[in-house]
């Protein structure tokens, strides 16, 4: 195996990590957001996508690349915009102060 | 030329810290705006960094797909109705196991093209992501279809189902395998291709429309692993991270959903939820007698309540009745009672279903409670107003060892004073599960479309108010 291959082992293991950490702290209140913010950044694929579209390699790859850019580009940007419509409805209620619960 | 691969790289590292703090302000409903906008600007710092790449030549192609696919995605943001969530994430998924699946088939082709081989490494990163990415593009328009209704929701099984479904995935790893130690087989690496996409179909058809918060978590992971596989075919490292923040958050998603139904990730899978092989109904109810109450007399319970907690489910959000709701409760809280929600991490049909749609209908978020949290409040609950929802308070979870859904946590409704229950009739829930709270003699069913229910509870409280 090749130490770049090794190199992006980690990358993964250690990013899955930070991910883990991160994610088992979100509330269940925001769980839907959370899935939607997860799908549209799950739309880096179109790094991948471009690549494939705009290398000039060969029309097979032009042509999926191109069908690819599309739909990532369709999932970013209905991600980022419905997780923004979504926690922007999430309030507080205004002045009074959430009484005590337990 | 350095200082140009120093930028890009530059611009994946932005992207990758920003998808992290991104996701970390989620953690905190205040900061989670903020912070999910801060992670839209790093997507478009990884997109310029790429656009960069000195290999880019076809700018032509790459703008007509970005404008078009801004098209397709920007009514996919603003327009879809909050209720009909569920199914933009599972259509959200196809859309980014397509890009996945795709970029996967023109690595392939290329390399063969080029060299007429794949290095082994360069392989597998190529073979798991096909296969990841085509098992959610099938399996995500499986889930799409059975919660648009286009499909049946209940489950579809057959003898040796899960046979079938074994073999379908040996069969696809076992070509992968193959593909790993001889890449030049470009009709195995689309048989291959073709049953990825046949398991995902085969997957989803024997899980009902409860068990879709899973499945929907799972593809989740799916899609945000196969991303992470174009990175390692690639050798892009912002690819893997993102792909790796993905793939852990639908796969915690999917551990806390299983565990709100008290089953195994296999038993989601394989279990055929429901189905008629699932066997124990529970108790018997025949010869019970249920108590229905008008709306008049529900609302002059409600109207003198001190404590009303709402336990929301998918009912209610079929009937998008969430409105409805918000307007009674301010009604009740005019009267000076107070208005608690209890959210079960399964109701409706995705995890966090219910919070949505009572943020959108202005419900301060501070009065959505958490199984934990609102269990304990139910004992001091003058009314507990059950909307649309059954499984999850039904009490067999708790005492009938022979129900399907022994031990999954449920909320507590049956230690309130009363239960009202909004239902359109006595027919068990989506599982398929007989309910005794319905019989019980502190519960008073009153049936219909829970959104008529409720205006007709507004008015009725208005009545009241209005007369005194």
């Amino acid at each position: 195996m090749s130490a770049t291959a090794i190199i992006e082992i980690y990358v993964f293991i250690l990013a899955g990590f930070v991910g883990f950490l991160v994610i088992t702290r979100v509330p269940p209140l925001l769980h839907t957001p959370l899935m939607s913010a997860a799908n549209a950044i799950s739309a880096i694929s179109l790094v991948g996508s471009i690549v494939a579209a705009g290398s000039d390699r060969n029309t097979v790859s032009t042509v999926l690349g191109l069908i690819a850019v599309t739909t990532a580009t369709a999932n970013m940007v209905g991600g980022f915009l419905i997780t923004d419509r979504m926690l922007k409805m999430f309030r507080r209620e205004p002045d009074v102060k959430p009484e005590e619960r337990k | 030329m350095i200082y140009r691969e120093l930028f890009i790289q530059a611009t994946y590292l932005a992207a990758s810290i920003f998808f992290i703090l991104g996701l970390r302000s989620l953690t905190k409903a205040e900061a989670a705006r903020k912070g999910m906008q801060m992670a839209a600007v790093g997507m478009l710092l990884a997109i310029i960094g790429t656009l960069v790449h000195h290999e880019i030549v076809r700018y032509d192609v790459i703008a007509v797909g970005l404008v078009i696919g801004t098209i397709i995605g920007y009514p996919l943001g603003m327009k879809v109705p909050m209720t009909a969530m569920p199914q933009q994430i599972a259509i959200s998924h196809v859309l980014g196991a397509i890009a996945a699946t795709l970029v996967g088939v023109a690595e392939y082709y290329t390399h063969l093209q080029r060299t007429g081989t794949v290095e082994t490494a360069t392989m597998a990163a190529i073979g798991l992501e096909v296969l990841l990415g085509g098992l959610t593009v099938s399996g995500s328009f499986m889930a799409f279809g059975k919660l648009q209704e286009i499909l049946p929701g209940r489950p579809i099984t057959y003898r040796g189902q899960n046979a079938v479904n074994l073999v379908v995935l040996a069969g696809a790893i076992g070509l992968l395998i193959y593909l790993v130690i001889n890449p030049a087989h470009p009709a195995l690496f689309y048989t291959m291709v073709g049953l990825a996409f046949l398991f995902g179909f085969f997957l989803v058809l024997p899980i009902g429309g409860a068990d879709m918060p899973v499945v929907i978590s799972l593809m989740n992971s799916y899609a945000g692993l196969a991303a992470a596989a174009t990175g390692f075919a690639i050798g892009n490292n912002v690819l893997i991270i993102a792909g790796a923040l993905d793939g852990a958050a639908g796969f915690i998603l999917s551990i806390v959903m299983s565990k709100a139904m008290n089953r195994s990730f296999g038993n989601v899978l394989f279990g055929a939820f429901g189905s008629p092989a699932a066997g124990g109904q529970g108790k018997s109810t025949e010869g019970l007698k249920i108590n229905s109450i008008t709306a008049e007399d529900a609302a002059l319970r409600l109207a003198y309540a001190r404590l009303v907690i709402v336990v929301p489910g998918y009912g209610m959000a079929v009937a998008q009745g969430q409105h409805q709701v918000r307007e009674l409760a301010e009604l009740i809280e005019k009267q000076g009672g107070e208005v608690q929600y209890a959210i079960h991490p399964v109701a409706g049909r995705m995890p966090g279903h219910m919070n949505v749609l009572l943020a959108e209908a202005n419900i301060p978020y501070d009065k959505l409670l958490d199984i934990e949290e609102v269990n304990g409040e139910f004992a001091n609950a003058d009314v507990a107003l059950v909307i649309g929802a059954n499984d999850v308070v039904n009490p067999a979870a708790r005492n009938d060892k022979t129900s399907p859904i022994f031990g999954m946590p449920i909320l507590n409704a049956d230690q309130a004073r009363s239960i009202i229950f909004l239902k359109r009739s006595v027919n068990p829930g989506f599982a398929g599960i007989e309910n005794e709270l319905f019989y019980d003699p502190k519960t008073s069913m009153l049936f219909g479309d829970a959104k008529k229910s409720l205006s007709a509870l507004v008015q009725e409280v208005k009545a009241i108010t209005s007369g005194t």
